[in-house]
């Protein structure tokens, strides 16, 4: 299995962890951007094994967690239509609104259908074609290519059935917001290698330069994420502030091109909410105007809503990497993945998630 | 009605209903003389015994031994043909299984179906053939049924219940609240190929290597792990839907025991491994149709996995755990890496993740 065992071997972590006690001499703080790695970390215990001096915090790199509260509610409006087919991304289905979810919704009746491919929109609308079909357009740099090839399929096959409840966000404008805050505490970031994969690390070469902070792309295994650490460490150690590519296999300093071009042909930037964060500037994807019609906030007439984010979840304080979710006085008590607060806690790549699933016995643990 | 079920080669040829219809009918299921011909001429063909063959309302079956076990099972599985298998041997195989699980020996199954209308006979003789096939493999009759067809749209396709009766011989107590510490777990071999070949299929995802369902009757991996492990062997249950994970939590709440696995001791084939990688998924929450978890006390564990490894459904069987007194009803796993993480039970299915 090429690419897999290799990178789960326990001895080259082992290693791994050797040297990273070797190099480090002081306390750092590490952020890993992405909630696929933040699972990673906690599913394998590496945050455990590391030395007590560094410090890995979890940042804002979950799609579901990030989707706006207000989007949320306008999908479950439209989950709620009689002439409306709902496609999403499963992870979704469990994200809260304000009083219920898609699950609820498709409970309810609701036309609430699950896709691992946006492309699986056009089928249903074509099957379909008295329906209205709204695919929620949620995800990083990851799966834009993927909704913004949905349109261009739509255009091509001229299905006029098919719109888009657009989400997409997009990375470095979270990471310079995070380092621009006063509380920032975040010394060297891990990019997420699949990101990376698509849109190349060329686009970090800035914030590198700007603000002097390492980055280190790193994939989704064990040994993958223990070497970009010790990468991050010898950096901050020496003073340096570089980009590395730990994860080479997949990623290239350009990245995907057609996948980008792709992306610039759909879509433009624009200003995104990020639940629990709040506006970041330039931190979100919107469609053209000259797909306009495939916009279902329109085309169903829904109005910007304003909503607020439950007082006690401190979801935003956690992505941001201020505190960890075992700190937050609701964890575990009133906040379960039965009981949510917030998307952070029942996404799949949710950080207080992986806190509860792996690792909330910790202190009771036996080794 | 046939004083007796026709053979294959009448069933070719059989007037009603397969040549008056390619699909199953609303008539199919309202007691009508088209009910009676589907029953007959597909479900009396395929299943044919003297209990089933008197027609009567219940079958009349005498049981060896006075200790029964009995379970229920509903088949709901889409799509309901996969590869490795399809819902008609899931059916039987799973009840099997589940009453296997006790230690018994299954003799009798029951059989009810309720169909969509408009479902292709075909497809429904194919099923109804596997779940033959699959009831001579473990040694069951089906000797009772039941037909219901529903309005086109109020069903999907085909579902299956499946009720099992067995005969238990021997005189230990197997059951999941029997779990003692320093009980050794014993996982049967490899792990979530069911889930992943019916995703795989549900879904078109194509991957290098075909994973392939695991679906397999357990009772005679059973049947050898008690003739070895005797009154050791304190509980046995197959891991079926929410996969091993599943079952151990299950063990660990009713037994009011905390239980350990070693990661490095789960045994994962690469396609399935690299499939599950691929979808965010944790082999250990997938499901199985062919494998169970068996505790069984220390003094008897190797000679138990020994009797489980000379048994074609039991040849990869492991240790991966034991069980422990200390953090009741929580199962924890050591990772590949040495750290200790938690093994919890998901609130419900496992998504694929969105990136």
């Amino acid at each position: 299995m090429k690419y897999l065992e290799e990178y789960r071997n326990p001895e080259i972590a082992h290693r791994l962890l050797d040297e990273i006690r070797d190099k480090v001499t002081r306390p750092w703080v590490i952020m890993e951007i992405c909630g696929g790695q933040t699972h990673a970390i906690l599913r394998n215990g590496i945050d455990e094994l590391l030395p007590d001096t560094v410090t890995l915090v979890h940042g804002p790199g979950c799609p579901v967690c990030v989707t706006p509260l207000e989007l949320i509610e306008k999908a479950l409006t439209l989950a709620s239509r009689p002439e409306v087919t709902f496609v999403s991304f499963g992870d979704m289905l469990r994200v809260p609104g304000v009083s219920r979810d898609l699950f609820k919704v498709k409970s309810e009746g609701g036309d609430v259908r699950i896709v691992y491919s946006p492309l699986d929109a056009i089928r249903i609308a074509k099957e379909n074609p008295d329906r209205q079909v709204v695919f929620f357009a949620v995800g990083f740099e990851t799966t834009a290519p993927n909704s913004a090839m949905l349109v261009a399929q739509a255009v091509r096959e001229e299905i006029t059935n098919l719109s888009l409840l657009v989400s997409h966000v997009l990375v470095p404008p979270a990471m310079t917001a995070l380092l621009d805050s006063p509380q920032n505490r975040v010394q060297a970031y891990l990019a997420a290698g699949h990101v990376c994969t698509v849109m190349g690390w060329q686009q970090y070469e800035s914030i590198v330069r700007d603000y002097h902070v390492p980055i280190v792309v790193t994939g989704f295994e064990p040994v993958d994420l223990l070497s970009g650490i010790l990468s991050a460490i010898k950096q901050l150690e020496s003073g340096q502030a570089k980009i590395e590519n730990q994860y080479a296999r997949m990623v290239t300093r350009e990245g995907n091109l057609y996948a980008q071009r792709q992306i610039d042909d759909v879509f433009q930037i624009c200003d995104r909410t990020w639940r629990g964060i709040g506006v970041i500037p330039r931190s979100g994807l919107k469609l053209r105007d000259k797909y306009a019609t495939f916009d279902a906030e329109p085309r169903f007439g829904l109005t910007d809503l304003v909503i607020a984010e439950p007082a006690d979840c401190i979801s935003g304080i956690i992505l941001q990497g201020l505190k960890k979710p075992n700190e937050c006085p609701q964890f575990g008590n009133r906040c379960t993945p039965a009981t949510p607060l917030g998307a952070t806690m029942v996404s799949s790549e949710g950080a207080c998630a992986a806190y509860y699933n792996y690792q909330r016995f910790r202190n009771l643990s036996e080794k | 009605m046939p004083d007796k079920p026709l053979a294959p080669e009448d069933f070719a040829r059989c007037p009603l209903p397969i040549s008056e219809h390619d699909t199953v009918q609303l008539g199919h299921g309202a007691g009508g003389r088209m009910m009676q011909n589907l029953i007959s001429n597909l479900f009396r063909w395929a299943f044919d015994n003297d209990a089933l063959n008197k027609m009567d309302d219940m079958a009349v079956v005498s049981l060896p031994g006075n200790k029964l076990a009995i379970s229920t099972d509903s088949f709901v599985v889409d799509p309901i043909f996969f590869p490795g298998g399809n819902i008609g041997e899931l059916a039987i195989y799973g009840t099997v299984n589940d009453v296997a699980m006790s230690g018994a020996r299954p003799l009798y199954l029951t059989a009810g179906f309720i169909i969509e209308e408009g479902f292709p006979l075909a497809d429904l003789r194919r099923v109804v053939e596997s779940m033959r096939d699959a009831a001579r493999t473990a040694g069951v009759s089906i000797i009772t049924g039941d037909t219901k067809v529903v309005h086109k749209g109020k069903g999907d396709k085909i579902f299956i219940n499946t009720t099992g009766i067995g005969v238990i011989e021997h005189p230990h107590t197997i059951s999941g609240t029997n779990l003692q510490p320093g009980d050794r777990l014993i996982l049967s071999g490899t792990i979530a190929e069911h889930g992943m070949a019916v995703l795989s299929q549900r879904e078109g995802l194509q991957f290098d290597m075909p994973v392939l369902s695991d679906a397999a009757p357990l009772h005679g991996l059973v049947s050898r792990i008690i003739e070895a492990g005797g009154g050791s062997v304190h509980a046995l249950r197959d891991a079926t839907r929410g996969g091993v994970a599943a079952v151990l939590n299950e063990f660990a709440v009713s037994s009011k025991v905390g239980i350990r696995i070693q990661e490095k001791s789960i045994p994962v084939l690469p396609a399935v491994a690299g499939a599950c990688g691929l979808l965010g998924l944790d082999p250990l929450y997938v499901a199985n149709e062919g494998k169970l978890v068996a505790a069984v006390s220390a003094d008897k564990a190797e000679e138990v996995l020994s009797a489980m490894r000379a048994h074609q459904m039991g040849k990869n069987a492991v240790i991966i755990g034991e069980v422990i007194a200390e953090q009741p009803a929580v199962v924890t796993m050591q990772t590949l890496l040495g750290s200790w993480r938690i093994v919890d039970i998901p609130l419900t299915e496992q998504l694929p993740r969105i990136c």
